[in-house]
């Protein structure tokens, strides 16, 4: 029942709202929740009245809507978000490692004993906070070989920003201030470029080789005395291992360079590889990828960062420690390159990882990582047999947790490509995929990773769907002059982006100003 | 009411097909009608029509007759203004640069073209960059940058730019390639003149990602950049090409785009000169460098055609004073091929080869390739 | 040497392919026979043979649960104890219908997405940015950043880039955790990219010393940045002559605000900031541990700011349809010359499910309600320093309107701040923020929090706590 269990088509359909915008549905005098009033002993006090010329003039412009309302205008718009991992086949998000996030560490992050904790009570009384978060930095300890942890990065880029300003402070300390390059590749993620040049430094990026792998060649010419160091992801979103990742290393390590390991990409490879053995100095890991906490819509996030013990003086502060009696937290560090970000980090989402890693074990993090390379490979060897999809490069090659397949063929033959493509899936209950980064140096992609949590009923369902997109590309094209998809929320905007002044409706004062008026009433 | 002007070259792709470089001189074009090959250009007219049908309402297509546009026009249903006479069966470039400037004065909003690097030069000769143009690939050269990616792409580009208000659009260089050396397998890139074509990269590519990337907003950038690090008393040889242009506009300077002008201490040199005269300019000066661009489709860089950089002026300037303005679409799209460098001597060829960095903002740069 | 296989045994809920019947149907597929065929194009010198240093696993629900709660149970937290700290995590109430929206699994397991199919997400995350605009009284606002001093080095950044300046004038009373997170942002390589220079308190009221502002104040000043509130807890009333003064030296002026109190202190924007920064928890957010951090930047709708902007922003614009509109990115590029690429600030994940939580906070509460909370906070936070300041040896020392937090001056009692504290965790009390360390020129005096979740009851119970404890 259901689902066709042969052609494994959903005639899937969304949910569809029209819902209007909360200033819209505003009823004077309506209230959403009443608020603790000042006791009858507290009325001789000035309360708001203290402010004087401070006071606000003029309430703010804030809708006013009964309570049932405000809960059923915003669970509707939860129907008709799209991408959740709880609902669809989320193997479309290719580099976010969308994986389950267990209800049982969703509720616990929920409990008082840690929602309701304060970041600056004294350590003494939050020593459970703190033996989580010691816990799970001697766990982290172990998958990498390194040997110390911090999490206080609020997200993978801010943790890779937080090892560029440990990389400045140290290379300062050491008397090199001349060292202002870090080298990184192309198919390294974004970040590796873009937050060491917002620690200060200048960025030199490698194009890949003509095999699609970091050019070693490029690499030994880039190098120089004004190294500070490399920021390299491995494998990178090709991915392809970098079998020469040693070689990289030692490149920069003889002009006195550090080593960042951006680890976005580990899920495939925990237990299996380490940071330490490929010769790093730092690394980082993305507590909501790799170990299953959830990506809340685009954070809160959590980035682990972690060194050799020679770099832990420039941790930030505070760090954690356990003095074997008590943990603790020591905020006496003065190479310290001081905070990236509030408190400890997100914590709840620290404790998730810990809880990930506590039900796994050595044993079920190894079987989590082979899950997801043998997903992606097992999705892969049915997606080479589809007609119009093509793989660049490393054509013999393992690919370990994700890939960026091509619809070159397609377009050639069709004259239909990825963008179609995505539109179509959406009909069945499939999320918009990932494409790749602009300029494009793979044509028409696609770019998939199935993680662990998908078993091998989904990823057949999902390149089933994918077939069919191709299949009605190639034998039905009518249907995509009708342009689907037609099933799902979908709206196509007149741009695909604002990019001018006039035309920015990002309020509701700047909607009225921009964008009221030219809205043709329906 | 869009009026779409339609170019075809009857013989496009034809030695493509038959195994033979590009379809110029009559010879080959017998060579190949005679063995039953047929144009491609037909074909992939009808694809980017077909894109287009939708809005067929919207669009009046002004092209020649037959098989220069009206037959594969009618065909797609579109509304078809005729101009112009050929004799059928013989049509030559004259034909081509003809029906361009009919279609210019018939104040056609965008000429598309269905042929070659020959094509778009007569396109080229005919309008220069008065009139918007995009090219349907469809012939085996294709070193100039005019050319959609697909005709299904091309469709999409022509209804986008139709769409927008504000027209972007670029400079497409357009390339003189010695076809009888190329089939020599000699490649001697030159730079014939310039199109004005949509900017389609950034249409297509801003569609679904946060981030926003645009080429032109690049390039100037880059234009100003490399104004703020001119040093003084130093000669900068300013290469052809359309990047290159934007360190002239910055500067307020006269530019000459398929020339080498020359700039010292921000002012204007000289425009348009030839090797000797850089030559002796450079002996006035303590030190000189090459601000450059990589031409073309196929990344020339110093080809045979750039006759102004002689072997002896590189050598003079050295390969630390060399600097390259390109922006990261451009890179992308030269990638996996490398900067071609061909000066005519291959020693100095080979010590240019290897890596080179090439900046991208203040804080940017990527290293690419050099080879020859 | 091979690496172990004690994972061949393994069955996880969590990754499928542990059962034996999808595995080997998979690697028949691939064409594999063993398992770390997978693996082969790792050297081997770098295939980890051993099994991880880890612990054993709780591999049943209950077992981790057990776990889990018994660490917990080892923190002190606000449903046994009473709360008085805050310093940028202060207790305030979390409305149910929040928590319900921030559990939805449409919304908390979803990443980012496309604008065109992901509409109620980005329905919400707009209407986030329209209400916190209303709430500051301006005209843009974007995705939330990592939290309130990330938005805050934003800002100063963004200043220096404006002014083509490098210094900026910080207060001497700033929150040192905010100051030590904007120093790291602001640093450089060769060079810093702003240099922040203190301009001091006044001993008597806690605001900025506006003769050391005046002295500080100069045409290389690329911004001047307040906090309202301060980090003592003090309305800065003098708010609009900074601003003036600022704007006259060529500078920016940026005000760090808490949005809780925005229902009844006035809106930076009117008078005189040129952006607005701050942190989002303070609007119903439960403490976490810190972990419900988010920081908000608003700006004016002028392309000089908005070309600077970092991060996204979700726009509303027309579909192809008629009368129908949806939501997608606002990126701003007219005439930036790639404002963008120039600067080299970055993005990333950040904290989206709190802008839904703040959504969800301001639609609730309303004009009224925040208007009330604001109230209740300052009447309670004025009870509980009028009480305190009763005690024997216990002084309020700054003089002036307050809200939330206030100083509390324990050199008199004899007792250190640490040992107050101590006692009090005894009595089940939370105390204020020891400030002996990063403001030792206040003696052992402490930061006290006190918001609408502190009652008149709670409060008297704390000073008879304190009367115990500096007996």
């Amino acid at each position: 029942m259901g689902m066709n269990s042969e052609t494994k088509l959903r005639k899937f359909h969304a949910a569809r709202w029209d819902e209007q915008l909360v200033f819209e549905q505003s009823v004077p005098g309506e209230r959403g929740i009443m608020v603790p009033q000042p006791e009858a002993d507290l009325a001789s006090l000035p309360g708001q009245k203290a402010a004087g010329a401070m006071k606000r003039k003029k309430a703010p412009n804030l809708p006013e809507i009964n309570q049932m309302k405000v809960n059923r205008h915003y669970m509707r718009l939860s129907q008709e978000a799209s991408c959740a991992v709880d609902l669809t086949l989320n193997i479309s998000e290719g580099t976010c490692t969308m994986k389950y996030s267990p209800k049982i560490q969703e509720h616990m992050a929920t409990n008082p004993m840690i929602n309701e904790v304060h970041p600056m009570q004294h350590p003494d009384t939050m020593q459970g906070i703190l033996e989580i978060y010691h816990k799970a930095g001697e766990c982290l300890k172990a998958i990498s070989g390194l040997d110390y942890f911090s999490f206080q990065p609020g997200g993978g880029s801010q943790a890779i920003y937080t090892a560029g300003s440990i990389m400045r402070a140290y290379q300062r300390a050491n008397g090199h201030p001349e060292k202002d390059e870090v080298i990184t590749t192309s198919f390294s993620h974004p970040v590796d470029s873009a937050t060491p040049s917002a620690n200060g430094f200048k960025v030199i990026t490698l194009m890949p080789d003509a095999e699609g792998y970091p050019d070693l060649a490029a690499l030994k010419e880039a190098v120089s005395e004004r190294t500070a160091g490399l920021f390299i992801t491995n494998p990178e979103d090709t991915g392809l291992f970098n079998q020469r990742i040693k070689e990289y290393v030692k490149v920069i390590r003889d002009v006195g360079g550090l080593c960042f390991y951006d680890q976005a990409n580990a899920n495939g490879m925990l237990g299996i590889t380490r940071a330490k053995e490929a010769g790093f100095d730092m690394c980082h890991f993305n507590l909501h990828k790799s170990f299953s906490a959830p990506h809340g819509s685009y954070g809160p996030a959590s980035g682990a960062v972690g060194c050799k013990e020679f770099l832990k003086p420039f941790m930030p502060v505070p760090q954690v420690g356990f003095d074997g009696d008590k943990y603790t937290l020591d905020y006496d560090c003065p190479q310290s390159i001081g905070m990236v970000r509030s408190f400890l980090g997100n914590t709840a989402v620290v404790m998730k990882a810990y809880m990930w890693i506590m039900q796994l074990g050595p044993a079920g993090l190894k079987a989590a990582a082979i899950g997801a390379v043998l997903n992606n490979n097992y999705m892969e060897s049915l997606l080479k047999k589809t007609k119009g999809i093509s793989i660049k490069y490393g054509e013999d090659k393992r690919r370990l947790e994700q890939i960026r397949y091509s619809w070159d063929v397609l377009m050639e033959e069709t004259g239909i490509g990825t963008d179609e493509v995505n539109y179509r899936v959406q009909d069945f209950g499939i999320p918009d995929y990932w494409t790749a980064h602009p300029p494009y140096l793979i044509p028409e992609p696609m770019t998939l990773e199935p993680a662990d949590s998908y078993n091998k009923e989904d990823i057949d369902e999902y390149v089933a769907v994918l077939r069919e997109a191709a299949r009605e590309a190639y034998e039905e094209p009518e249907l995509y002059k009708k342009q689907p998809p037609f099933n799902a929320v979908t709206h196509r905007p007149q741009w695909p982006m604002v990019e001018k002044e006039a035309d920015n409706a990002c309020t509701w004062r700047l909607y009225q100003k921009n964008m009221e008026k030219r809205m043709v009433k329906k | 009411m869009y009026k779409i002007g339609l170019i075809i070259n009857p013989v496009a792709g034809i030695g493509g097909r038959a195994g033979l470089k590009g379809s110029d001189g009559v010879e080959i074009q017998q060579k190949a009608l005679a063995a039953g090959f047929k144009s491609l250009a037909p074909e992939r007219v009808g694809l980017a029509l077909e894109a287009l049908s939708e809005f067929r309402d919207e669009i009046e297509i002004i092209t020649f007759p037959s098989e220069m546009g009206e037959d594969v026009a009618r065909a797609a249903g579109f509304k078809t203004t005729v101009l112009g006479s050929i004799q059928s069966g013989k049509t030559t470039a004259e034909d081509t640069i003809r029906a361009a400037q009919d279609m210019m004065d018939a104040g056609v909003d965008l000429i598309v073209f269905a042929g070659g690097d020959g094509t778009a030069r007569n396109i080229c000769t005919a309008v220069d960059d008065k009139v918007p143009t995009i090219g349907l690939p469809c012939g085996v050269k294709m070193h100039s940058s005019v050319y959609a990616i697909t005709p299904r792409r091309a469709g999409e580009v022509i209804k986008a730019f139709c769409d927008k208000e504000e027209k972007l659009l670029v400079d497409g260089e357009v390339m003189d390639l010695d076809e009888e050396a190329y089939r020599n397998e000699d490649v001697k890139a030159k730079l014939y003149g310039y199109l004005k074509v949509p900017e389609a990269g950034a249409l297509m590519q801003k569609r679904k990602t946060g981030s926003g990337y645009s080429q032109d907003n690049q390039l100037k950038l880059l234009g100003m950049m490399f104004v703020d690090r001119m040093e003084e008393d130093v000669l900068y040889i300013i290469g052809p090409g359309s990047s290159t242009s934007h360190v002239m506009k910055d500067l307020g300077l006269q530019n000459s785009l398929l020339g080498v002008d020359l700039v010292a201490n921000k002012k204007l040199v000289a425009n348009d000169v030839n090797e000797a005269q850089i030559w002796q300019t450079m002996q006035k000066y303590p030190k000189t460098e090459i601000i450059a661009t990589v031409i073309g489709g196929q990344g020339h860089l110093f080809g045979r055609g750039n006759q102004q950089l002689s072997p002896r002026i590189i050598r003079e300037v050295g390969k630390g004073g060399i600097h390259i303005l390109a922006s990261k679409q451009k890179l992308a799209d030269l990638y996996p091929n490398p900067f071609l460098v061909d000066t005519g001597d291959p020693e100095l060829d080979a010590s240019l080869c290897g890596y080179i960095r090439v900046p991208q903002s203040r804080t940017q740069d990527i290293t690419f390739k050099i080879d020859r | 040497m091979a690496p172990k296989k004690t994972h061949e045994q393994f069955v996880s809920p969590y990754v499928p392919s542990t059962a034996k019947v999808s595995k080997e149907a998979m690697m028949k597929e691939i064409g594999i026979k063993d398992d770390m065929e997978l693996y082969r194009d790792i050297p081997d010198d770098l295939i980890y043979k051993e099994d991880l240093d880890i612990p054993a696993p709780y591999v049943d629900e209950f077992s981790i649960q057990q776990h889990m709660t018994s660490i917990l149970k080892k923190n002190a937290n606000a449903t046994d104890y009473a709360y008085f700290l805050g310093a940028g995590c202060a207790r305030h109430h979390t409305p149910a219908v929040c928590d319900e929206m921030t559990g939805r699994g449409e919304f908390l397991t979803a990443y980012f997405g496309a604008t065109t199919d992901d509409r109620g997400k980005w329905q919400a995350i707009w209407e986030y940015q329209a209400q916190m605009a209303e709430l500051l009284d301006t005209d843009f606002c974007g995705f939330p950043q990592y939290d309130g001093p990330w938005s805050l080095s934003h800002a100063i950044l963004i200043a220096t880039r404006i002014t083509g300046k490098r210094k900026v004038l910080v207060p001497a009373s700033a929150s040192p955790m905010n100051m030590k997170i904007v120093d790291n942002y602001t640093d450089g390589v060769t060079e810093r990219q702003a240099e922040l220079v203190e301009v001091a308190y006044d001993k008597k009221t806690g605001l900025l010393d506006l003769k050391d502002l005046e002295k500080k104040l100069d045409n290389k000043t690329a911004a001047v940045v307040i906090e309202n509130p301060n980090f003592f807890g003090m309305i800065e009333t003098q708010g609009e002559q900074i601003g003036k003064m600022a704007k006259k030296a060529g500078a920016e002026f940026i005000v760090y605000a808490d949005p809780i109190s925005l229902g009844v202190l006035e809106a930076p924007a009117n008078y005189g900031a040129n952006m607005a920064a701050g942190d989002l928890h303070s609007l119903g957010g439960h403490l976490a541990a810190g972990g419900h951090q988010a920081g908000f930047l608003g700006l004016p709708d002028d392309k000089k700011y908005l070309s600077q902007f970092k991060d996204l922003a979700v726009s509303i614009a027309p579909t192809i349809e008629d009368g129908e509109y949806s939501f997608v990115w606002y990126n701003f590029e007219e005439g930036s010359y790639g404002a963008r690429e120039e600067a080299n600030e970055f993005t990333g994940s950040a904290c989206n499910l709190w802008a839904i939580h703040s959504a969800v906070y301001l639609t609730i509460m309303g004009p009224k309600g925040m208007e009330e909370v604001g109230n209740t906070i300052m009447a309670r936070a004025q009870y509980a320093a009028a009480e305190l300041a009763k005690l024997p040896g216990v002084k309020v020392p700054f003089a002036g309107p307050f809200f939330k937090e206030f100083v509390v001056d324990f050199t008199g009692t004899g007792k250190t701040v640490a040992e107050i504290n101590r006692a009090l965790v005894d009595k089940k009390i939370i105390g204020g923020l020891d400030l002996s360390c990063d403001f030792p020129e206040l003696g052992q005096s402490a930061l006290w929090c006190v918001t609408e979740c502190n009652t008149q009851a709670e409060i008297d119970m704390l000073v008879a706590a304190l009367e115990a404890v500096l007996a």
